[in-house]
Formats: structure tokens, C-alpha cells, sequence
């Protein structure tokens, strides 16, 4: 097995705008720097991914996650200062005064320089949420094996 | 500094990570021993230019001050 080969691994598992902004930085200087990047989203981090349209839950309790969960990465909230949504839009009249590229540009910065978008299926199941909810960017749907391979092999992990 | 670019990248008003994505972007398109130009008005493009010339092999010429930006000259080494 390749060990402390070329490679970063960053698992992604908060919905907060402002840890996905972390996220997708570092992840585009990893690959900017010549690294092969992975971004294992989970749990919350999902929302990053998702393509933003109403998901297609079928329980009860599935449906009323995806609606309290809804929306894609237009709709993350800062970890602080979300005032119940209005933290969301003052960040980024805050961040786009100061020129700073937003979360769907960084994403597809990201994705320009092939850094790779994984999607844990274990909470995709959980929360209800479909390979047809997330973008089609996303590479593949996986377990903690396909974590534990690439992370063994790469020279940065993160948890974020 | 005496260097002449094959290539000028335009990140004036670009913060973090921009001029690096779109460095390692266009030093795709040169050929080894050509030269990028990168004009940046970023405080920290100062130590993160050279440090991404470390990381990678590339090779880091030198910065000069310009009209309200700097110059940072890069070399492809490989």
C-alpha cells in the first residue's frame, strides 16, 4: 500500500457556511499544490453537496429532516451569528464588499483542479437523501473503508 | 528584476485561494524554464507564492513593488 504518497484527505462533516469555506480552501490549495484531494462529505457537511431542489425522502420523519435541513450550499449558516438566517446573508454581503470568491465559486474552483467529492452513504441513508439529490460532480458514494484507504495514504487529514 | 514573462496572470483584488488555484492553473500551460508573471495586491501572496513554488518544485524568482501591487516571477521546473 502507497503510505505518505501526494495526497490529502478532508472528511467534511459540519453544514456551517463558515467551516465549508475552511474546507474548500484548504481543499483547493491541496490540489492547487499539485496534491490528489479528497472531500468526504457526511452527515451535515451533505448540504455542500446537495444539489439544493426539495430531496425525495419517503418516511415521516425523513421528510420533515429534509425540510428542516433544506436547501443546497446557498443555504448554509454561519456557526455563529445566524440570527435565524440573517447571519447567512450579512456574511456574504460582508465577504463578496471584500472580493473573497463565494462557497458555489470555491466549489467549483475546487472541482476545476479535480479534487475529488465523496458522499458517505451511511448518513445520505439516514437523512433520505438520494444520489439524485446531491450534484453531479460527486464522484461516487462510500463507506468508511474508502475513508480509511485514502486517509492511510495521504501526507494531510483533516476533520472538519 | 530582468525577467521576461511567457506568461501574466491578472490576480490584482483576488484574496485567498484565487491567485494559487489560478497559478496552478496556468502553470499547466507553460513548457519547462518558462516564465509566469503574477500581479497580486494580496498581503498574503508575499510568503504564500514562495511557499507554493517549495511545495511543488517550481521555482520562485523574485517579487518586485509595482503601482499599487507586486510582481512575483515563477519558473517551471517541472
Amino acid at each position: 500500500m502507497s503510505q505518505n504518497t501526494n495526497k490529502a484527505t478532508i472528511v467534511v462533516f459540519s453544514g456551517d457556511m463558515d467551516k465549508i469555506f475552511a474546507a474548500f480552501i484548504i481543499a483547493t490549495g491541496c490540489a492547487a499544490a499539485g496534491m490528489d484531494t479528497t472531500l468526504f462529505f457526511t452527515f451535515w457537511g451533505l448540504n455542500a453537496i446537495k444539489t439544493g431542489e426539495p430531496i425525495r425522502a419517503q418516511s415521516f420523519l425523513g421528510k420533515m429532516m429534509g425540510l428542516m435541513n433544506r436547501g443546497g450550499i446557498h443555504r448554509l449558516n454561519p456557526s455563529r451569528f445566524s440570527f435565524g438566517g440573517v447571519g447567512r446573508i450579512l456574511f456574504n454581503k460582508m465577504m463578496s464588499d471584500k472580493n473573497v470568491a463565494s462557497l458555489q465559486e470555491l466549489r467549483q474552483t475546487a472541482i476545476d483542479l479535480d479534487v475529488h467529492l465523496l458522499a458517505c452513504k451511511m448518513s445520505m441513508d439516514v437523512l433520505e437523501i438520494t444520489r439524485d439529490d446531491l450534484i453531479p460532480e460527486v464522484e461516487n458514494v462510500v463507506g468508511v473503508a474508502t475513508f480509511v484507504k485514502e486517509a492511510a495514504g495521504s501526507k494531510i487529514q483533516l476533520f472538519i | 528584476m530582468d525577467v521576461k514573462p511567457d506568461l501574466v496572470q491578472d490576480s490584482i483584488g483576488q484574496l485567498c485561494p484565487m491567485p494559487i488555484a489560478f497559478m496552478a492553473r496556468n502553470m499547466k500551460k507553460l513548457e519547462v524554464g518558462q516564465v509566469l508573471e503574477v500581479r497580486a495586491d494580496d498581503e498574503g501572496a508575499h510568503a504564500d507564492v514562495p511557499a507554493w513554488c517549495e511545495q511543488t518544485g517550481n521555482e520562485f524568482l523574485g517579487e518586485e513593488p509595482a503601482d499599487g501591487f507586486f510582481r512575483y516571477y515563477v519558473r517551471k521546473t517541472g
